[in-house]
């Protein structure tokens, strides 16, 4: 018993407020979730994605999602009844204190979130191959590169293909694997085109690999996802998958845009700017990409 | 003169003016009011040079409450930016400020109000549940104390002096390098969170020693009590992992101070190498941060169900499972920073492998509550809110866990919201509900339960509010910190929702500071006429007086079972005979305070390259551990007849409520 100040009983009325007040403010969670889901169907990228690599990871993530609930359902239900049961002044609560033990029973919550991990585990490692940012795309159309630079505060995309170079704008035909090479000439940013697929960090003197495809055609939004200095917020840029002709067509009015882009007027391009718009040059030095990775590699001096 | 000191640090945008000037008029009222009722003497003598673990535990606390408003006062800026900071409406923050809000908010919530509780709950409970009079090195747990109140205090000077780090509270390098950050905020943030580091590994020796050394006769390893066991899973996590924070804080310094290149971009460094450290530190930090609040809720389930915890065998085995788990899992912070699939699936694996000690906790907990007889006092509540909350995020913890579907949520507001169920859900609310059921057992009264349950429903739903949305905007593709965005995103709806949720939180918080202040206030209504076992408790700590005498033990007690007290009660183990004996207890000693004052004023020279009062801090620190360690180890004796007369007086005050 409780003595003391609480020494007042505990009635049956609050606790089961308490318990019907919980479960109201879940159960509006509950219908909540679909509503915005409706709603925003359009704008929830990691759940309605537009790239296969994308909807592999989210069927990854319902897969895990519905074998955790298999736990969760149990407690949140075990949590309800029990409280409710086993409130103090309940007359048919059994009350036994000696009731501390039970070796089956923790053999049974041992166990199972045993073979739960056990399951989860096998699926992630099969999982993580093969969805392994640096492992190409299987596709009947060909592999296309787009280097990718995260500068302060844009994103700098150079097709050495295609001898053209973009800010905060990437488009490239659709279900044709892209493979973004990416790195940084700033802080460390982190790369995220969420309809199309995982992130990965866009890192200064280190060159990291993304594959990704567009299933259909689209405008989707990209960002970086890592804080890097003042102007973070303002990194984002369109991801344009169209059709070949549509990109064709860019390329062109690309290649013949006054703009050029060489490393002396990359090193200004690279000035820290904010909000940058949406520019487009033509590539001059097709080892753009290489140099800037190697910029910090200095030869040993004797 | 004053290195870079120069004027213009005392220059800030209105918004934080206003909290300078608040801040300022809040400490100018405390001195009147001290001075005003000549309390000084008694401030030093209590409390300032004390090295009781009992007050020190308050004076922890109490920081603690100071740097929650600062942390929750940055949470409120930043719930109200986002949401109004959409499209053309660029908010009331520049993104500096901005910036320096969430890193400020970040540092605060981890070093100084999460650390601070767990070492301040350590610092009230430990000993007294293991039956001992002090803990094992009372000058180094004041000394640790008064570290981490200097690391706090430099955050707070960094509001009025200069701006604080925008990094966040990580500071990776190459943004955290001199390059892209040369101004004081980052170094703010090193000296901060180093001396408050430092106060923390040696604080975790001490506890470590004191829970290995100090118990009392025949309490042997599987008989301690849980919280207690908590506390030894944790100290063991503190000191490992502690020096790998100040290691890796102090190559960032040489780097930022001396042109080293540790973690730069150019020169050889690394900063890769910086992530995997500070890693190496921050996922113990964790599960150094969670640990004891598992053992908070191990107590007060059993507690208010009025039984013995169910499986305290393999309660026991899971935290020590998860404390060693917890050191190999640190990759698991940066998959997307382009490691081999197999190297990212091992530490996949062994994260999802500290869900299951976890899920049994949650199992035995349940499990407690069988056959019992449960009584939803306040403590309570807040467990019930811990496990709906932490079971929710766990599971996305383990969505996370898996490589794949953590490049698509990595550093989204998914991510927020699982860390924040954890932090409140699982911290946060452990903490509160410590405060609420061990309270009286340091002031001898309640808190206001009705206060305390008007706060907990707008904690609940005012956390479900603001967290909820949250993993939605992750799955927009909403990223953290982010200070702006555009209408097009179609976030700003939610963004709205999370700010209500924030603004029902600050009701809850308010009606928690208002009920303390209350409850003192009215503390001679609700007091607790028990005089020491409210809850009908079956640990040490009960069988003492409230507020504990001085020596808290007048006879160190002999245990040879699991939960002394209820075996008490039951019959089941003898009444303990009381013979009385001298009692030594250290002297107090202002040293501890000096080196916390030379710290600060080392930290704040540090960062604003005042070289010649840095290396004066400096020395004075040396010189005042030096003398410290070459003076006498000296006690204060507590005769049998002083003792024999407050344990009267005890009883006397229980008499008179009868």
């Amino acid at each position: 018993m409780l003595r003391g100040l609480f020494k007042q009983k505990m009635t049956k009325k609050p606790v089961f407020y308490m318990l019907l007040f919980t479960g109201l403010i879940l159960l509006v969670i509950l219908i909540m979730q679909p509503l915005q889901i409706l709603h925003f169907r359009e704008k929830i990228a990691v759940l309605f994605p537009k790239g296969i690599i994308a909807i592999e990871e989210r069927n990854l993530l319902f897969i895990i999602q519905i074998l955790m609930l298999i736990i969760i359902i149990p407690v949140y239900i075990l949590t309800f009844i029990f409280s409710w049961i086993y409130r103090a002044d309940n007359p048919k609560g059994n009350y036994d204190p000696d009731i501390v033990d039970n070796r089956i029973a923790e053999y049974i919550w041992w166990g199972i979130p045993c073979v739960m991990v056990l399951i989860v585990s096998i699926l992630t490692g099969i999982k993580t191959h093969e969805l392994d940012p640096f492992k190409s795309i299987e596709s009947k159309n060909k592999e296309m590169t787009i280097q990718v630079v995260a500068l302060q505060w844009k994103w700098l995309f150079i097709y050495p293909e295609e001898g053209i170079a973009s800010v905060n704008f990437v488009q490239f035909p659709e279900s044709t694997p892209i493979r973004f090479e990416i790195t940084a000439d700033a802080p460390m940013n982190s790369f995220w085109i969420p309809h199309l697929g995982g992130q990965i960090y866009a890192m200064p003197k280190m060159k990291t690999v993304l594959n990704l495809i567009a299933n259909e055609i689209g405008d989707f939004r990209g960002s970086s996802a890592n804080i890097s200095g003042e102007g973070f917020a303002g990194m984002t840029f369109v991801t344009r998958a169209s059709t070949d002709d549509d990109y064709h067509q860019w390329v062109k009015s690309a290649k013949q845009s006054s703009n050029t882009l060489n490393l002396k007027e990359y090193n200004q391009l690279a000035a820290p700017s904010q909000n940058n718009p949406v520019e487009t040059f033509q590539l001059k030095d097709l080892s753009l990409f290489d140099q800037i990775v190697n910029k910090y590699m200095h030869p040993h001096k004797e | 003169m004053f290195g870079r000191l120069t004027l213009d640090a005392f220059k800030h945008e209105s918004s934080q003016n206003g909290a300078v000037f608040s801040m300022l008029f809040g400490a100018i009222c405390l001195i009147g009011l001290i001075s005003y009722l000549k309390r000084w003497k008694w401030l030093w003598n209590e409390w300032l040079t004390t090295v009781d673990p009992k007050r020190i535990g308050i004076m922890y606390i109490v920081v603690v409450l100071i740097m929650f408003l600062k942390g929750f006062g940055d949470a409120i800026m930043i719930r109200l930016q986002q949401a109004m900071s959409v499209g053309d409406s660029h908010g009331f923050l520049s993104s500096t400020h901005f910036q320096e809000v969430f890193s400020s908010h970040g540092t605060t919530m981890i070093f100084f109000v999460a650390m601070g509780a767990i070492f301040g709950l350590m610092n009230l409970i430990i000993p007294l549940q293991i039956g001992a009079r002090d803990v094992a090195f009372p000058f180094l747990n004041a000394l640790g104390f008064w570290l981490f109140a200097s690391g706090a205090f430099l955050t707070i000077v960094s509001l009025t002096i200069g701006s604080f780090s925008t990094a966040g509270w990580l500071a990776y390098p190459p943004l955290s390098g001199i390059e892209y950050s040369p101004n004081e905020g980052i170094d703010y943030w090193i000296w901060a969170v180093q001396i408050a580091g430092v106060g923390s590994t040696l604080s975790g020796i001490n506890f470590l020693v004191t829970i290995l050394k100090m118990r009392c006769p025949g309490m042997t390893l599987m008989k301690m009590p849980i919280f207690t066991w908590s506390a030894l899973c944790t100290m063991p996590l503190v000191v490992l992992a502690f020096p790998i924070l100040t290691a890796t804080l102090y190559m960032l310094t040489l780097d930022r101070y001396l042109g080293m290149h540790f973690f730069t971009v150019d020169g050889g460094g690394n900063y890769m190498m910086y992530v995997n450290l500070i890693w190496a530190w921050g996922h113990p930090e964790v599960y150094i941060i969670m640990l004891p609040m598992f053992g908070v809720f191990s107590e007060i389930v059993p507690t208010f169900s009025e039984k013995r915890l169910f499986g305290y065998v393999s309660m026991v085995w899971a935290l020590i499972f998860i404390a060693f788990i917890s050191f190999i899992v640190w990759l698991h912070h940066f998959f997307t920073m382009g490691a081999s699939p197999t190297v990212n699936v091992f530490f996949a694996i062994m994260t999802m492998i500290i869900a299951i000690p976890t899920g049994v906790k949650i199992f035995n907990w349940l499990f407690t509550k069988f056959r019992g007889r449960v009584h939803f006092t306040s403590p309570m509540l807040w467990f019930f809110a811990f496990l709906l909350n932490f079971t929710f995020a766990g599971m996305t913890g383990i969505l996370l866990s898996s490589p794949p579907v953590d490049f698509q949520v990595h550093n989204s507001l998914f991510l927020i919201a699982h860390f924040h169920g954890m932090a409140i859900g699982g911290v946060l609310f452990g903490f509160f509900a410590a405060f609420t059921y061990w309270f009286p057992k340091f002031t001898g009264f309640f808190l206001d339960e009705t206060l305390n349950r008007y706060a907990f429903w707008c904690w609940l739903s005012g956390f479900l509010l603001a967290f909820m949305p949250l993993y939605m905007l992750g799955f927009m593709g909403a990223t953290r910190r982010l200070d702006h965005y555009d209408a097009s995103t179609g976030w700003h709806p939610l963004f709205v929702i999370v700010g209500i949720g924030a603004f029902i939180i600050l009701i809850g918080a308010t009606i928690q500071f208002f009920g303390l202040f209350w409850s003192i206030i009215n503390r001679k209504k609700n007091w607790d006429h028990t005089g020491g076992d409210p809850w009908n408790g079956r640990t040490l700590e009960w069988s003492i007086s409230s507020p504990p005498p001085i020596y808290n033990f007048a006879v160190i007690p002999t245990v040879d079972q699991l939960d002394p007290l209820w075996a008490i009660k039951r019959g089941e183990a003898p009444i303990p005979q009381k013979r009385y004996e001298n009692i030594y207890l250290p002297i107090n000693t202002p040293m501890g305070l000096y080196i916390g004052i030379f710290s600060l004023i080392f930290g704040f020279a540090m960062t604003w390259h005042i070289w010649w009062l840095a290396i004066v801090s400096f020395v004075s620190i040396l010189v005042c551990v030096i003398i410290r360690l070459s003076g006498e180890d000296e006690h204060e004796i507590i005769t049998v007849a002083q003792v024999k007369e407050i344990e009267a007086a005890h009883a006397r005050r229980m008499k008179s409520y009868e």
